[in-house]
């Protein structure tokens, strides 16, 4: 079997079959499970009923992320009543069954998809999942990470394990380098826009070329983060130096001889030369501009020096309705210039762009400047480590002086299931990775793009080429 | 699990492409820690005026629908959220079978596990069966999982793929995690055998 070339993902595949059957059908191992308190109450209330323990709390860990407030006053008020018994339901089932929770008042709470890297919970060459579509997130790791739902997290608490179907592969390969401004949410956006929002269902894809090498762990949780936008089972790219530097030393990455073991191994992981996939895709980085959306999907792309789309320009009828639905939701006019869009609110955060590296690039715009009279805008860190770091780093002060509120970390506007929203027709400028309708509140509009661009939106009070502001 | 093997019901259009996991169950209605009563809150915004009346473009809840368990609609139904309130929701309001040109992967994956039935068809098939729905709101659809076919009176009949260890477990109503615990000691031998190889995992 090791003789035929490999990808990574079959290679991850083979290393968890614990059983196949003749359909191929395969039960796999789990090794990594992120719990938060929207999608368990069910599944632990099932494992109550019947009876059954969880069966590996080491591999096991649960986050507060989804429902919480992210403004100061969030230990003592949990904000409505509902969400105050879903969280209170999860610090319950938590205590009971005995699986680790990083509450509201620890420091290392945020949302799952920035917690579990960040305390190297993830690794190489693991499967992890979550009950959440963007676990896709940890597959920048080299991991086979993807969200599932509540059934399965009841399956995976019971047995560690799942049954599942293999996937197909698809190579998605980003050749060349980027053009200055242009960074790792613009080249998803553009992949996104490129294969469509069902382009990957049925696929693990990898990500591959020297652009994607070129970036930091950080841009490729953002690249792998929004693979679940194209519809893909998960999305991955292959372990190296950078990967190594970054696990090194986090509380929950492999010691001594384990590191040396586990380095050893994750070198072996990469995609043989010679291996075929399904699908093979390649994008150019010089081609690649910043990007922003028009519509409520994040298929509905446009280069931000683009204007609004016509809808009779749409070859399908189908997507010419959608299209059309799409622009008297967003309150557009066809032909309309992007830069011409102006802007009520900015949310920079979530499990996409809610990392330190996303806070850096926003503080150096953004140093000295102020936010626009007309723009609401809100930055909140992706955990209370980033947090902190971004404090002692004086990014902090520098949005607080231009005029960002400064938040306490959570899932916050990415879903509005917390006290962030937006109100009927504000339309905002996202980090985010879901411009659905309704998705930041009922009848709020969403522009998905970079964190840089979402700062220079928040300065000019409109959508704009972030170039124009850094020549 | 409830079984599901046959089901001879009345079906209700909702003919929109990418329907997403937000759109078939808001946010606000995650908040429960129960898996029932998500029915009433099932699209609410496409479904609901501002007053809380229905609205009139909202095909599956006008009374000519009423009673239909089988739900026809577009491309890439269930796409976004992993939520498993999607399927709640959908199973709540009714509906246990669903018809599509394709659909999202956990959203599919999610419908199992709750005995719906997805049924991925051709385009052309679904936009005939779309036609013959709106058209006659009261036509009963027949769907035969162990056959797996989907048949209009004597209109027509298409024949579906399943995959054939998610049809046995629909057609007896198996429960996954009774199943995956009778190969515990199996389960074991793996786990020992990986910590051997592998002890930081």
């Amino acid at each position: 079997m090791t003789d035929t070339p490999r990808t990574l993902f079959q290679k991850i595949w083979d290393d968890h079959v614990i059983e196949r059957d003749d359909n191929g059908t395969c039960l796999i191992h789990i090794d990594r499970h992120l719990v938060h308190e929207v999608t368990s109450p069910q599944a632990f209330e099932g494992l109550r009923m019947a009876g059954r323990p969880v069966h590996a709390l080491d591999k096991t860990l649960a986050v507060i992320d989804h429902n919480v407030s992210t403004a100061p006053d969030r230990l003592t008020n949990l904000g409505n009543e509902d969400s105050r018994i879903q969280i209170e339901t999860l610090r319950t089932n938590c205590e009971e069954f005995g699986v680790q929770l990083f509450d509201i008042s620890d420091k290392r709470q945020g949302i799952v998809h920035i917690v579990g890297p960040e305390q190297g919970f993830t690794q190489p060459g693991m499967t992890i999942v979550c009950g959440d579509s963007h676990t896709s997130t940890h597959g920048a790791f080299g991991a086979l990470a993807f969200g599932i739902g509540t059934s399965e997290v009841e399956h995976v608490l019971a047995t560690q394990s799942l049954i599942q179907s293999p996937a197909k592969s698809m190579r998605i390969t980003v050749e060349g380098k980027t053009a200055p401004g242009v960074g790792a949410k613009d080249i998803i956006l553009a992949i996104i826009g490129e294969i469509g929002t069902a382009g990957g269902t049925g696929y693990v894809i990898e990500y591959a070329g020297q652009a994607i090498r070129d970036l930091s762990m950080e841009g490729r949780m953002t690249i792998c983060n929004m693979s679940i936008e194209a519809g893909a089972r998960a999305g991955m790219v292959a372990p190296d130096e950078t990967t190594f530097q970054y696990m090194k030393g986090r509380p929950m990455a492999p010691k001594g001889d384990h590191w040396d073991m586990a380095v050893k191994w994750w070198k072996s992981l990469a995609t043989d030369e010679g291996a075929t996939f399904d699908r093979e895709v390649v994008l150019k980085a010089e081609d690649i501009a910043p990007i922003v959306t028009w519509g409520t999907t994040p298929e509905d792309v446009v280069p931000i020096t683009g204007s609004v789309p016509n809808p009779d320009d749409f070859d399908d009828e189908n997507k010419q309705n959608s299209a059309r639905r799409m622009l008297d939701y967003m309150g557009l006019t066809a032909g309309t210039n992007m830069t011409d869009i102006k802007i009520d609110k900015v949310f920079i955060g979530s499990c996409t762009n809610g990392r330190i590296e996303d806070l850096r690039v926003i503080a150096d715009l953004v140093k000295g400047k102020k936010v626009a009279a007309n723009v609401e805008a809100m930055v909140v860190p992706g955990s209370g480590l980033v947090k902190q770091m971004a404090e002692d780093e004086g990014i902090a002060d520098i949005l607080k002086e231009a005029g960002f509120d400064w938040r306490e970390p959570g899932c916050s506007m990415c879903l509005g299931m917390n006290p962030d929203q937006l109100s009927p027709g504000e339309r905002c400028a996202s980090t985010s990775n879901r411009n659905f309708e309704g998705r930041q509140g009922k009848g709020g509009r969403t522009h998905l793009m970079s964190p840089a661009m979402a700062a220079a939106a928040a300065i000019t009070g409109k959508l704009t080429d972030v170039r124009e502001l850094t020549e | 699990m409830t079984p599901f093997t046959h089901l001879n019901a009345k079906a209700a259009p909702l003919p929109m492409m990418n329907v997403d996991t937000d759109i078939i169950i808001p946010k606000q209605f995650l908040k429960t820690v129960k898996r029932t009563g998500l029915g009433v809150s099932a699209f609410y915004d496409i479904r609901y005026n501002d007053d809380g009346s229905v609205r009139d473009d909202f095909a599956p809840a006008q009374d000519a629908y009423k009673g239909a368990e089988i739900l026809v609609t577009g491309e890439n139904f269930g796409c976004g959220s992993s939520r498993e309130h999607a399927p709640w929701a959908i199973l709540d309001m009714g509906f246990r079978c669903l018809i599509a040109p394709s659909f999202a992967d956990i959203f599919y994956n999610n419908s199992f596990k709750n005995g719906i039935l997805p049924i991925t068809l051709p385009k052309d098939q679904v936009t005939q069966l779309m036609q013959e729905v709106q058209e006659n709101p009261d036509a009963t659809i027949e769907i035969d999982l162990e056959k797996q076919t989907v048949t209009r009176g004597n209109k027509f009949s298409f024949h579906f793929e399943i995959d054939p260890f998610r049809k046995h477990c629909l057609l007896n109503g198996l429960d996954d995690i009774g199943l995956t615990l009778e190969k515990s000691a199996t389960i074991r031998s793996y786990e020992e055998k990986r910590h051997a190889e592998k002890p930081w995992l």
